[in-house]
C-alpha cells in the first residue's frame, strides 16, 4: 500500500460533503481529480484521516457565465474546460495556459479547482487566476465566502482555506474587448513544473504581468506599456523584488533572467494579440 | 473496506478494497492483470496508463474506489482473439520497444492519441502527446514511427468495420 490509511467517502450531494468536512475538522481533505493529492498521498507527504470525494456531486460540474465572469465548479476537470467550445473566445489566457499543464492523461482527471487548492507556486492555473484577478468561492457547512486570488494564495502549497472549508467554484473574469493576452513557460520538460511561467494582460492603456515558479506564490505586477523605455527597468525591479531561490532545477539568477526576458516576450505577445 | 464494481476489459468485476487501494494495484493484485505497470506512482512516467470511460488516464493516482462504475480497458483487453491490436502490431513491426517496461502504457496512450486525432496525425503531435510517457531505452524514434504507422492502420480497420 502506498498511501497511509484513510476513510474514503463518496459524497452524493454538496451538503453531504460539507457535513463530512465539518465533522472531521482538520483531518479531512477533499479529493477531486486527485492528480496532485494522490501523488502526495503515495509519497505520504499528506496523511489525511478522511478523504471526501466530490466528483459525483452534480451541482459542482458546471461551467457557466455569471456577469462578466466564467464560473467553473469544483468538479470540472481540466480536459472538460479545454474542450469547452467558448474557451478561446471567453478565456483566451486560460486556453494558452492549459496545454502546459501536466499531460493529456493528467488533464483527463485533474480539476481546475483542485489545482488552485494544491497551490503549487509554479502551477499555471493559479498563475492565470492571479493574472486575470479572479476569485475563489469557498464554502463550509455554515457559511459561504468569496476570496480574491491575491488573498487566496498564501505561500507554497498554502491557501486561505480554513478547516471544514472547500472550494465550491472559481470565477475567471472573461475576456474584455480591447484586451490582449500572452503566456510563456520554461521548464525542464514540457508538462513538468515550470521553472518560470509568465502571463501578461494588456489593454491600450495598461499592462500587467503575473509570474509563477519564482516566489512562493504567483504574483502580479503592473508594468509600463511595451513601447515605453521603462519596461526593461520595471522587469528588472520585479526580478529582484521576487524572492527567487536556487533549487535543483535552476538558480535564482537564472530565474531572474527568465523574468526579464520571458516577461518582455510575453508582454510583446500580448500587445501583438491586442493589435 | 469499500466494495467496488466496474467493468474491466468488457467483463463486470467487483472486489473489497481499502480506501487507499490504488486502481493500478486493484488491477494487478486483485484481478491479476499485471500488464499495467507501476513506475513512479506520481503520474509522471505513464507506465500505468489505461483507458477509463474511453480516455487515457494514469492508474497509479486514481483510487480504486474512485473507479466505481467506470469502464476500464487495460493492455490485456485490446487484442481480439489471437490477433494483436494494430498499435501492438505496429510497435512490434517498427521495434518500438527494448526492455518493454513502458510499452503497455505507451500503447494505451498511443491508442488514445489515434482515437482523438485519427489518421491526420503528425509527428509533432505524437511527440507532444506522448510527453506523459517516459521510455528509458528507445530514444522514442521507433515509438513515434509505430504510432504514425498505426494511425493509418487503425483508420483502415474502423473503415472496414
Amino acid at each position: 500500500m502506498k498511501p497511509a490509511a484513510f476513510d474514503y467517502l463518496q459524497a452524493a450531494t454538496l451538503d453531504e460533503a460539507l457535513d463530512a468536512l465539518h465533522e472531521a475538522g482538520g483531518d479531512a481533505r477533499v479529493i477531486a481529480g486527485g492528480q496532485s493529492l494522490v501523488p502526495m498521498l503515495n509519497m505520504r507527504l499528506a496523511r489525511p484521516a478522511v478523504l471526501v470525494d466530490i466528483m459525483r456531486i452534480e451541482a459542482l460540474q458546471k461551467i457557466e457565465r455569471s456577469g462578466g465572469d466564467i464560473l467553473i465548479g469544483a468538479g470540472v476537470r481540466q480536459a472538460k474546460l479545454e474542450a469547452w467550445p467558448d474557451l478561446v473566445d471567453r478565456l483566451p489566457l486560460v486556453a494558452m495556459a492549459l496545454p502546459w499543464l501536466g499531460h493529456v492523461q493528467t488533464r483527463a482527471r485533474g480539476t481546475v479547482c483542485g489545482s488552485l487548492a494544491h497551490a503549487d507556486p509554479s502551477a499555471e492555473l493559479p498563475l492565470s487566476l492571479i493574472a486575470l484577478r479572479g476569485s475563489v468561492h469557498l464554502r463550509t457547512k455554515r457559511k459561504k465566502r468569496t476570496v480574491s486570488a491575491e488573498d487566496f494564495f498564501l505561500g507554497m502549497m498554502a491557501t486561505d482555506l480554513a478547516e471544514g472549508e472547500m472550494i465550491e467554484a472559481v470565477s475567471f473574469p472573461a475576456r474584455a474587448d480591447g484586451t490582449g493576452y500572452g503566456f510563456n513557460e520554461i521548464g525542464r520538460r514540457h508538462g513538468d513544473f515550470a521553472i518560470t511561467a509568465v502571463a501578461a494582460v494588456m489593454t491600450e492603456h495598461s499592462a500587467s504581468i503575473a509570474i509563477a515558479g519564482v516566489d512562493d506564490r504567483p504574483r502580479r505586477f503592473d508594468v509600463p506599456l511595451p513601447g515605453n523605455s521603462g519596461l526593461d527597468d520595471a522587469l528588472n525591479e520585479i526580478a529582484w523584488d521576487l524572492n527567487a531561490r536556487d533549487d535543483i532545477h535552476a538558480s535564482a539568477r537564472y530565474r531572474r533572467e527568465l523574468v526579464r526576458r520571458l516577461g518582455r516576450r510575453t508582454i510583446e505577445e500580448a500587445a501583438a494579440c491586442l493589435a | 473496506m469499500t466494495k467496488v464494481a466496474m467493468k474491466v476489459n468488457g467483463r463486470q468485476v467487483s472486489g473489497e478494497v481499502e480506501g487507499r487501494t490504488l486502481l493500478v494495484h486493484f488491477l494487478r493484485e486483485n484481478l491479476g492483470l499485471t500488464g499495467t505497470h507501476v513506475g513512479c506512482d506520481t503520474t509522471q512516467c505513464g507506465a500505468c496508463t489505461i483507458h477509463m470511460n474511453g480516455q487515457a488516464v494514469k492508474a497509479c493516482t486514481i483510487l480504486a474506489a474512485q473507479a466505481e462504475g467506470t469502464d476500464i480497458v487495460t493492455i490485456e483487453g485490446i487484442a481480439t482473439g489471437g490477433e494483436l491490436h494494430p498499435m501492438q502490431a505496429a510497435f512490434k513491426q517498427h521495434h518500438g520497444l527494448q526492455c518493454g517496461f513502458c510499452t503497455p502504457g505507451m500503447i494505451m496512450a498511443s491508442i488514445d492519441i489515434v482515437n482523438r486525432h485519427g489518421s491526420d496525425l503528425d509527428e509533432q503531435t505524437v511527440r507532444h502527446e506522448l510527453e506523459g510517457n517516459i521510455c528509458r531505452c528507445t530514444g522514442y524514434h521507433n515509438i513515434v514511427k509505430a504510432v504514425l504507422a498505426a494511425a493509418g492502420a487503425q483508420e483502415q480497420r474502423q473503415a472496414a468495420e
